[in-house]
């Protein structure tokens, strides 16, 4: 066992590149420990029970609820929040196109879709419609309709095609 | 909507693990994925005194193909096992149930194991399982022991392991050769647990009669259950319209009353028993390279 069975426990994590360590206790979930202990508001919570999809974070780059997901298990892994996303006051270009193809309209669903749409667009610039409808089917939103956020995740997979292209041309 | 408190630990190994919930003495609960026991957390639910996390359990993280079966380690993430060239290769229907799950922010963290253990009757998994006959490992105190799917789900979110158990692994034995399949459901939302599905396969033989048929049914009782009038109906007959119409309105009346809930009547499921049934064993023998007359509708 790396550590006794105790219902409080050490937790060391990197949030956007800085490493955090609190004790905290193992019921904390990670939207909590984010929100709370961190004090980083970016990720929203809405159902806390797995099916909003508000609360998605990348964990090792992977995309989650962390409203499932206790703290003490993200112990040593680097979690990526909506407040990584954007680089010294530049917006990503996931969310610009989120704001240019009127993806939002109160955004309260945003962070979590856009952490949801950075996994799927990392591993696949190119998505089929079928595979955008897939992740985006994760994840609620209650006031935007979703003809206008897929219609984002396509302007942003275009984004980041061109940017890589202009990356690999310039190499 | 926060969970009760609870003690923590990371169990590195199968046998740390029985040893843990030995020493709770049916008090503790093995969290997988979290994707279903969070939730239940989180609605106060469940209130275990423990939580023995598994996934630091390498051994429990496996795909292995092996001639006819695919041995799955309980810890493997349905969005490995989806990703899987062997499972795609060897067990198309296995692959189909995983992709009806959840959705990819759900299949990154839960796992095969989870999904069967915990047994909810809308499973595509635990559909998946009864229609191919999938074997169970568990290991206790005293070693391992194997089931069978028959044995493994014992009702609505009760399964036959013991408090002091861990699912290890599930075997799952190939589609036979020739063989076509289909699993199909219906959910309110593509995600949904499905209101009501059909996991079949159909083994045609040399003169494209039925030699093997295998139906299982979910969402409509406590577990899947396999259709076994229908297949009867099915196996020996030529597969062609009218007998998957016969199999169809006998799967229909195979079932015990479903559930009625705030998504569907029972009649209805049962009518979804029906029309879904019928599908599916056309799906099946369209993939088998049966032409029907009627084709897929
Ligand atoms: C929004 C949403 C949609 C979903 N949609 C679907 C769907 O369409 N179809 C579907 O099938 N599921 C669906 N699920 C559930 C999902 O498949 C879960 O992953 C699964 O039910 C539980 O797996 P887990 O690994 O997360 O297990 P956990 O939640 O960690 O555990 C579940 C239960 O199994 C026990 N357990 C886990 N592993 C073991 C083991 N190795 N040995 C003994 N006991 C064990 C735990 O103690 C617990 O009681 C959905 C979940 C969410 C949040
Ligand atoms: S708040 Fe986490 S999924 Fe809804
Ligand atoms: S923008 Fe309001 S819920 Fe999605």
């Amino acid at each position: 066992m790396s550590e006794a069975m105790a219902a409080r426990r050490t937790v060391s994590v990197t949030v956007n590149g800085v490493a955090h360590e609190r004790v905290i206790d193992a019921r904390l979930t990670l939207v909590d420990f984010l929100r709370g202990e961190l004090g980083m508001t970016g990720t929203h919570v809405g159902c806390e029970h797995g099916l909003c999809g508000a609360c998605t974070v990348l964990l090792d780059g992977q995309a989650v609820r962390s409203c499932i997901l206790l703290a003490v298990q993200a112990d040593g892994a680097a979690i990526t929040t909506v407040e990584g996303l954007a680089t010294g006051g530049q917006l990503h270009p996931i969310q610009e196109a989120f704001m240019e193809a009127h993806g939002l309209q109160c955004g309260f669903c945003t962070p979590g879709f856009l952490m949801a749409v950075t996994e799927l667009l990392e591993g696949t610039p190119d998505p089929t419609e079928d595979e955008i409808r897939d992740v985006l089917g994760g994840n609620l939103c209650r006031c935007t309709g979703y003809e206008a956020i897929l219609a984002s995740v396509k302007l942003a997979a275009a984004k980041l095609r061109a940017l890589r292209g202009t990356v690999a041309g310039d190499g | 909507m926060k969970p009760p408190p609870f003690e923590y630990g990371v169990a590195e190994s199968v046998g740390e693990a029985v040893a843990l919930l030995q020493r709770y003495d049916g008090e503790a609960r093995v969290l997988a994925g979290g994707q279903s026991l969070v939730p239940l957390l989180n609605m106060r639910l469940a209130r275990p005194a423990a939580l023995i996390d598994l996934n630091r359990v390498r051994e429990l993280d496996f795909v292995r193909a092996s001639g006819n079966t695919i041995t799955i380690g309980a810890m493997t993430r349905q969005r490995s096992v989806e990703r899987s060239p062997d499972v795609q290769r060897q067990n198309a229907l296995l692959h189909a149930a995983t992709q009806n799950i959840g959705h990819p922010q759900i299949r990154n963290r839960g796992t095969m194991g989870g999904s069967l253990a915990h047994a909810h009757p809308a499973s595509e998994y635990q559909a998946a399982a009864v229609a191919l006959d999938a074997r169970f490992t568990l290991a206790g105190p005293s070693g391992t022991r194997s089931v069978d799917a028959a044995e493994f789900f014992v009702t609505y979110l009760t399964t036959a392991i013991e408090p002091d158990e861990v699912l290890t692994e599930i075997a799952w034995p190939a589609l036979s050769p020739g063989a076509g399949w289909s699993l199909i459901e219906v959910a309110r939302r593509h995600g949904d647990f499905a209101l009501a599905g059909v996991a079949a396969t159909l083994t045609p033989d040399a003169r494209g009669r039925c030699a093997e048929a295998r139906i299982a049914l979910f969402g409509v009782g406590p577990t899947a259950l396999r259709a076994r009038g229908a297949e009867r109906t099915l196996t020996g007959a030529a597969l062609e319209g009218g007998v998957f119409d016969e199999a169809a309105v006998s799967a229909e009346r195979e079932i015990d009353e479903p559930p009625s809930d705030v998504h569907a009547s029972g009649e209805y499921r049962r009518h979804l028993v029906g029309v879904l049934t019928r599908r599916a064993l056309r799906e099946a023998a369209a993939r088998a390279g049966v032409a029907t007359s009627t084709g897929v509708a």
